[in-house]
């Protein structure tokens, strides 16, 4: 196929779109008067049908063209916006978004877009969904007297019916509501298919079977039989499953169903007289193009993050002989050698620092699909959230932000089931019914901040402690040791949930453990502060890349070893009478700090002759605000490593977290100061 | 050696403290020279350490230490077989390699009942060429993570 070349443009470009319009919704939705944004959407959405079209997407065509009708409404001031009406175009902009990925992952981008349609074309109209749909119901029930048939039938359905009906058998339509409070809607589901199954053959139902056994409907279904029995006796026997709350049967003949047919037709004719009327519109739209398209583009290509991997593995090895021949250079002692290596040095120094931005993404396309989650999550929570996004376009490395989506989504679903308030406690307690939450990325030295801040209720250190002591998670006699920031560290033991009552949204107990897991395993760290009462923070500390790393080279006997520079606060070399004695722990006074000592060549278990020195030369490390001084015989110096891993089959060595390759082309074992400082 | 009409599978022979052994061809990637192994802390006696096998970091192991033998030194013999199993590449230290048989499958006997030693628990079975007994090692039994535990952290700061 032609098209195939194009293929991947065009998923990209909808997907940047699709993008463009979440955006400006929710911008539309805090401005409904602003024209301007409402142009932006009809733009975005006219390309893609353009795109969507050429390609031969149909179904995504054809909503998008539903949706730009409403827009082109808006616009033209026919309709107003509403929180309804934007509901449904989110509706829409969904379905957009799951054919788009549909046909990234290789499917055909078909989808039954019918129901979004529908709405649209209503608002198109003028009315308002909710009403209409009543109203169309109400018509429906005049027009056919016999009852309202909800599923449709295609041929073979149908020939199947009527062949039944020639042998005796009688087809229903048998609608069933749920109560509403029913919590195992699968479970029901399958209890009401069992009793069917034993008095006839079910032969449809809407919606599928798929979709009911995944509850993917609200409390109503319906389901097509064919059997023997009577209407009454399949009332009766369904009436027997618990929590259900309503049932008719409805005979199916062919009389009602060509009854349909006719409905169904009239409302074809409709799309038609739209069709025209858009064509007629068509003139002024591309006039109001041009004037507000100011946006500055930067010249990118596309390159598959694969090469970008090889180039960054290529660089790897480059980094290991850059090391030997640095190591070379020093032991000839060559001038012109000297020089030249250090000309490389440098360059590959820079060539790494491209390697690594172009790696790098903007944390944006993380960060862009939470407004969209937050506003979700506000209604079905009925709660006020205002999301302040700061620093969206702080870069992060491709690998990392791969990742570090499924913690933020748990973090701010936290935030917003479990930190902010109801609008009425929030006024209660004289905060404004609004709740803030703040996603705020930042650089700072080789790290990312990630800070999900919400002026909420905060942690309420006593809950905590008591829930962890019930879920078993602490003893007794470390809940009254516990400091304030210990005691909110609880929340990320597993198995742990404060939330009174659980809600689909977060707090079955699983999650912030994960989020914890999941970051460590990137090499970051996620801390937590809160004031009960004025709201919490998280804090995620994340590397910038995760392959490279400057670390310190220190020797212990003849041994070496590197120590990430991260974790360094400094280097000292003191004096032996200086180091005291504490509880059997020797510890230093370091400016002003008592630092616990740890000897590196005893917790390696080093083979040494135990020289005892005037001089000792300590690493001082952090962890967090705690700190350690590290005892090695020798500093090398500082160097940039490829981090490797130590293989499949040594998985978990005490505090090593990794290996390097020097210059000479021995391993060096990478410290992980973490495990050192408890 | 030759006839490999009737052979069923490829050995590489090595030798530990006068006996011989035997390991599939498709279970070795490669063989090298013992050069500098970095140590690894906190390991079990076993793992020696750690190589760089061409850019790649790869754990090795003495067969000796752990088949329970006494120790010997390196000398200009000693290799190491780099051994793969699935996605697992280990070094296995060994105090000469230098043959390669072709064996009939039928020939490979169970191994006997009493062996003695801790070593029968990593056989697989024997086979006799001539009046050369090989034996078989089970390299997912030697190689089996379970026996790696480590000994737990002491001594550390609070």
């Amino acid at each position: 196929m032609e098209m195939n070349q194009y293929l991947e443009v065009f998923i990209e470009e909808s997907k940047e779109h699709l993008q463009a319009c979440n955006e400006q919704l929710l911008e539309l939705e805090k401005n409904p008067e602003d024209i301007k944004i409402v142009n932006e959407i009809f733009r975005s959405a006219h390309t893609l049908k353009g795109m969507s079209a050429t390609m031969g997407y149909e179904d995504l065509a054809n909503l998008t063209h539903q949706m730009e009708n409403v827009l082109d409404a808006i616009r033209n001031q026919k309709i107003k916006v509403n929180a309804e009406i934007l509901d449904v175009v989110f509706l829409a902009v969904d379905d957009l978004e799951a054919m788009v990925q549909s046909i990234a992952e290789g499917g055909d981008g078909k989808r039954d877009v019918s129901e979004a349609v529908e709405k649209l074309m209503l608002i198109e109209k003028g009315e308002s969904p909710a009403q209409s749909a009543a109203r169309a119901e109400t018509a429906a029930a005049i027009a056919e007297p016999q009852g309202l048939i909800k599923s449709t039938y295609d041929d073979f359905e149908l020939t199947v019916i009527q062949q039944s009906k020639e042998q005796g058998f009688e087809s229903y339509e048998i609608s069933i509501a749920l109560r509403a409070d029913c919590l195992l809607k699968a479970a029901r589901v399958y209890m009401v298919f069992e009793v069917l199954e034993k008095s006839g053959e079910v032969i449809k139902a809407t919606p599928s079977v798929e979709q009911l056994e995944e509850e993917q409907f609200d409390q109503e279904f319906s389901v097509t039989i064919i059997t023997k029995d009577t209407p009454e006796d399949i009332r009766q026997k369904l009436l027997k499953v618990s929590e259900v709350e309503r049932i008719e049967v409805l005979p199916l003949s062919m009389g009602n169903y060509s009854s349909q047919e006719a409905v169904k037709e009239a409302e074809a004719v409709l799309p038609a007289a739209e069709v025209a009327e858009e064509a007629a519109s068509d003139m002024p739209k591309e006039e109001k193009k041009a004037p507000a398209a100011k946006q500055v583009s930067n010249k990118t290509i596309r390159v598959n993050i694969e090469r970008l991997d090889i180039l960054m593995n290529l660089f790897e090895e480059l980094v290991i002989d850059r090391g030997r021949l640095e190591q070379i250079s020093k032991e000839l002692n060559n001038q012109e050698l000297h020089e030249t290596v250090e000309h490389m040095s440098r360059i590959s120094g820079d060539l790494q620092n491209i390697i690594l931005n172009m790696r790098m993404v903007p944390i944006e396309t993380v960060f862009n699909r939470f407004p969209r989650m937050v506003r979700q999550l506000a209604r079905d929570l009925n709660k006020k959230i205002n999301l302040q996004i700061v620093g969206a376009e702080t870069e992060l490395d491709r690998t990392v932000i791969d990742e570090i989506g499924d913690p933020l989504v748990h973090l701010i679903r936290n935030a917003l089931d479990h930190g902010v308030e109801t609008p009425e406690v929030r006024k209660e307690n004289g905060k404004s019914e609004e709740g803030n939450v703040v996603l705020k990325a930042y650089h700072s030295g080789n790290h990312v901040f990630i800070e999900i801040e919400d002026d909420g209720a905060g942690i309420n250190k006593d809950k905590v402690i008591k829930k962890a002591l019930k879920n078993g998670i602490i003893t007794e006699q470390t809940a009254s040791t516990l400091t304030d920031k210990q005691a909110y560290e609880l929340i990320f033991a597993s198995g742990f949930s404060t939330a009174d009552k659980i809600s689909d949204v977060s707090g079955r107990g699983v999650g912030l453990d994960v989020v914890k897991n999941t970051i460590e395993s990137l090499g970051g760290s996620v801390s937590i502060d809160s004031k009960v009462g004025q709201g919490s923070i998280f804090s995620i500390q994340l590397p910038l890349t995760l392959s490279i790393i400057s670390v310190m080279l220190v020797e212990i006997e003849k041994e070496k070893y590197a120590i990430p520079l991260s974790s360094i606060i400094e280097t000292a070399i003191i004096r032996k009478e200086d180091i005291l004695s504490a509880h059997n722990q020797k510890v230093i006074d370091f400016r002003g700090k008592v630092v616990p000592l740890l000897s590196l060549k005893e917790i390696f278990e080093v083979p040494s002759e135990n020289l005892e020195e005037e001089f000792i030369s300590v690493v001082i490390v952090r962890k967090g605000e705690k700190m350690a001084g590290l005892v090695v015989d020798s500093f090398i110096g500082q160097q940039e490593v490829v981090l490797k891993s130590l293989g499949n089959y040594l998985t978990s060595v005490f505090a090593i977290s990794g290996a390097t390759i020097l210059g000479d082309g021995q391993v060096a074992l990478i410290v992980d100061c973490n495990a050192l400082i408890k | 050696m030759t006839e490999t009409a009737a052979a069923d599978l490829k050995l590489i022979v090595f030798q530990l403290k006068e006996k011989e052994y035997a390991i599939p061809v498709n279970q070795v990637r490669s063989i090298e020279k013992v050069e500098h192994i970095t140590r690894v802390p906190r390991t079990a006696g076993f793992v020696k350490g750690v190589i760089n096998l061409r850019g790649v970091v790869t754990p090795i192991i003495s067969l000796r230490s752990r088949f329970n033998l006494e120790e010997a030194e390196y000398n200009e013999h000693s290799r190491v077989i780099i051994a793969v199993l699935d996605d697992m590449e280990v070094g296995l230290i060994v105090d000469s390699a230098n043959d390669v048989i072709d064996v009939d499958l039928e020939s490979i006997e169970p191994p006997p009942e009493v062996i003695g030693s801790e070593e029968a628990d990593f056989i697989k079975g024997v086979t006799k060429i001539d009046k050369r007994l090989f034996i078989l090692i089970d390299l997912e039994r030697v190689l089996n993570p379970e026996e790696l535990t480590v000994q737990d952290g002491q001594g550390i700061a609070g």
